[in-house]
């Protein structure tokens, strides 16, 4: 396979599972934000733009940050690299590279959603902008769909392990967001909002009714922070990632027959989730794992990149 | 020549009585309603619109543009015609293969005044700097593109050779699936030769002709200048269906003349490069030097014998119009044979006889730029208007030596779908034609049929209102 081929599926992969989490992670802040304190919800919009580094950005355009201003930032930007239009733009670029690689569905998904967003005028309201991030993630789920039913080969691979390092990183910014967003002031760590904050979190990751199947003692943080880090159960846990991204690189190994830097790293990574319990990670400050663990999944994307020779 | 215009089923168009052996297409014809002849014109065209849309793949507006339209009605050649064509095609392109191994080696034909010298010497298409070079196995042209025409049952005529990057090839196989997805009962009507091998052939003749020392299993590879380029939906299509690695110039490294290609598993060696882009941006050391889709270093992989570049850089100078009227005597000087195919009668205006009768004629002629393509630089004199026909004369005579001129061929024509009713409208044809090693001539039965759309229009090209029709060959009777 041609390490450019590689590269842009890998790189569609990438692209589709940040526009599918930047639509779910705008609609947890509409959720903050009206259950925030004032003025007007920035904080919410502003611990959104923290978790994917983009406060300096959109600070520069020198607009308030409120939700008239931020969402359209963050969906319709056609500057902003990590708008929803942006990714869907990245990930369709890629894709026509590939055409032949992907499957007729695939394609599909993505130039739907793309002619969807690139004619779209800035949402006038919530309504609006929450019907608009519902339909990116139903095309992207579309892809999924597609991807699930393409051929078990080293190049289907490559996109599913492009989405599970983005994935990862991406369920470790969502729960940094509690780090994030303060609480008002006069409302104590476990009364209603604090809660209402991890609820909203689990119904980002679609998992409010998995939590409660897992869980049966009803909503405590800890076990959020253990659900959404090391149960395997949950496909979006860091641990579930990890064994992706683990099994991922071992089946395109099975074609390649080559185990370099990026396979180690993979595996040393899952054998440290699987020794971490949630308890430790609490102790030695949740935020702090979280920044070490994006830190760790970069090194190991980068270790992709080379070990693949993408240029 | 005849003036009447010889029809393919009916042999002349005003009559009703189809020819023989194609009776059938003419009961289909009749038999079957005019709405439901639209209604499956109408599925075609949806499905390549489909397809347009993967190929094109920009905004809809845009793919719309890039369909080439697709007639539904089949031209149809026998067996002892088509038997007939492909010995005049192997002959011709085993002329043209010898021919490009004399000019850039002996230049045999020169020497002995067969043609002359000049043409060829100063001709931008012929590679100085390739005097001498001898690719491997001495195969220049292994890709060539015959375009021909018909004007009586029995005259088929060469109007040009495509020696260069030939195009078209995936819509002769695509065509064929949409008439047996659409017309599935005219194949239970014809026995018609299948043309779906045409990929295998390819790959057995990119295997053949690999350098031999890197056989019998080499690596190969199609060039594409990327997925901006209006055949990119080409260059993918035949990547699939052949197997192997569509790349673009960034893939692929020349280093100690060796042609890698980046792979995910490191560099891998390349033997034989299909590639679809011009000569002048193939290499930015040797050609354009601001070519962004070329490869550098790749020509001097290819003059030590490391690679195979199919086909073969300077190619051009045997598809140039200026060297098709010599094509008679270079194919006799090489085959020792009478032409099988003959061309079309060509003034060549550098002669100061011929551009008097020319000048004298424009009403009557076909004019063609020498270095023109794609149907641009023509005039069609009987349907010129008197002002393109005065503007034509002078830059005749200001430049005599670039025009070339025919007469004007009365094109068949093969029933068509045109809206309204199905009517008679010129085609030309274009078989594809392979070479391998030790003169061995390969082709598909079929090739490409383009029909003018409009109604008395002979301009086929697909960028001036042509569309493309599937040709069947009928399988001779057992």
């Amino acid at each position: 396979m041609l390490s450019r081929t590689a590269s842009s599926l890998y790189w569609i992969g990438r692209y589709v599972e940040r526009a599918d989490f930047t639509s779910r992670l705008i609609e947890a802040t509409v959720r903050l934000d009206a259950l925030s304190s004032r003025p007007a919800g920035e904080a919410a919009w502003m611990s959104a733009l923290t978790v994917i580094d983009a406060v300096a950005a959109f600070e520069s355009l020198g607009q308030p940050m409120v939700q008239r201003h931020a969402a359209p930032f963050l969906t319709l930007s056609t500057t902003h690299p990590g708008s929803i239009l942006s990714c869907i733009e990245m990930a369709r670029d890629n894709a026509r590279s590939v055409r032949t690689a992907l499957s007729r569905e695939a394609w599909s998904a993505i130039n739907h959603a793309w002619l969807l967003f690139s004619n779209h005028q800035a949402p006038a309201n919530i309504g609006a902008l929450l019907n608009m991030v519902e339909l990116v993630q139903s095309d992207m789920r579309s892809f999924a769909g597609a991807l699930s039913r393409m051929l078990k080969h080293p190049l289907t691979m490559f996109i599913q392990l492009g989405a599970a390092i983005e994935r990862a990183d991406n369920t470790a910014r969502l729960l940094d967001v509690k780090y994030h967003i303060l609480l008002p002031e006069g409302e104590a760590v476990g009364g209603a909002i604090d809660r209402d904050q991890w609820t909203t979190i689990l119904q980002t990751v679609s998992a409010v009714n998995a939590y409660r199947l897992i869980y049966s003692e009803g909503l405590k943080p800890a076990h959020v922070i253990e659900f959404l880090t090391l149960r395997p159960e949950l496909p979006r846990s860091l641990l579930s990632c990890a064994e992706d991204v683990d099994n991922l690189l071992y089946g395109i190994a099975q074609s390649t027959h080559l185990f370099a830097e990026a396979d180690s790293l993979a595996k040393t990574r899952l054998a440290q989730l699987r020794r971490t319990s949630a308890r430790e990670i609490i102790r030695g400050g949740l935020h702090e794992y979280l920044e070490d663990f994006i830190a760790q999944n970069a090194l190991l994307d980068g270790a992709i990149s080379r070990q693949f020779r993408f240029v | 020549m005849t003036s009447r215009t010889f029809d393919e089923l009916y042999a002349v168009s005003d009559q009703n009585t189809p020819r023989e052996e194609l009776a059938a297409l003419a009961t289909w014809l009749n038999d079957t309603p005019l709405p439901e002849l639209e209604r499956r014109q109408k599925a075609a065209e949806l499905a390549f619109r489909q397809l347009g849309i993967t190929f094109a793949v920009y905004g809809e507006e845009a793919a719309a543009e890039r369909i080439i339209p697709f007639d539904i009605v089949p031209r149809i050649f026998t067996a002892p015609e088509w038997q007939r064509l492909q010995a005049g095609l192997t002959q011709r392109v085993q002329a043209i293969n010898a021919f490009l191994c004399d000019i850039y080696g002996e230049q045999r034909i020169l020497k002995e005044g067969k043609i002359p010298a000049d043409i060829i010497l100063t001709n931008p298409q012929f590679r100085k700097e390739l005097v001498g070079v001898r690719p491997p196995h001495d195969v220049w042209a292994h890709i060539a593109g015959i375009d021909l025409v018909r004007t009586s049952a029995d005259d088929f005529w060469v109007l040009e050779d495509n020696c260069r990057t030939p195009s078209g090839v995936s819509y002769m196989l695509e065509n064929r699936e949409a008439t047996i997805r659409l017309c599935p009962e005219l194949f239970r009507m014809f026995r018609v030769a299948t043309v779906d091998s045409y990929p295998d052939l390819l790959l057995e003749m990119m295997r053949a002709v690999a350098p031999v020392h890197r056989q019998p299993h080499p690596t190969c590879v199609i060039l594409t200048p990327g997925r901006y380029n209006s055949a990119y939906y080409e260059h993918s299509f035949l990547a699939d269906n052949i197997g192997i690695e569509l790349v673009e110039a960034a893939d692929l490294v020349v280093e100690n003349d060796i042609v890698w290609m980046r792979t995910i598993t490191g560099l891998v060696q390349v033997d034989v490069v299909y590639r679809r882009i011009d000569d002048d941006y193939l290499d930015p050391e040797v050609f354009r030097p601001d070519s962004m889709l070329g490869v550098k270093g790749l020509m001097r992989a290819w003059r030590a014998g490391n690679v195979t570049i199919v086909n073969a850089p300077g190619t051009g100078i045997a598809d140039d119009k200026a060297i098709y009227s010599y094509m008679p005597e270079i194919v006799r000087f090489y085959t020792g044979a009478e032409p099988l195919l003959p061309i079309v009668q060509t003034w060549r205006c550098r002669e100061p006889e011929a551009l008097a009768y020319v000048l004298d004629h424009l009403p009557e002629l076909v004019v063609k730029l020498v270095d023109g393509s794609g149907g641009y630089g023509m005039l069609v004199g009987p349907t010129a208007t008197v002002a393109e026909i005065e503007a034509f004369r002078l830059a005749i005579i200001d430049n005599p030596q670039r025009y070339i001129a025919q007469p004007t061929l009365a094109l068949s024509t093969v029933p068509t779908l045109t809206g309204k009713a199905v009517a008679p409208r010129h085609v030309d044809f274009r078989p594809f034609v392979l070479s391998s090693p030790n003169g061995v001539v390969k082709m598909v039965p079929g090739g490409l049929t383009r029909v003018a759309l409009k109604e008395g229009s002979l301009i086929v090209n697909s960028s001036q209102g042509g569309g493309t029709k599937d040709s069947f060959v009928l399988i001779g009777k057992a």
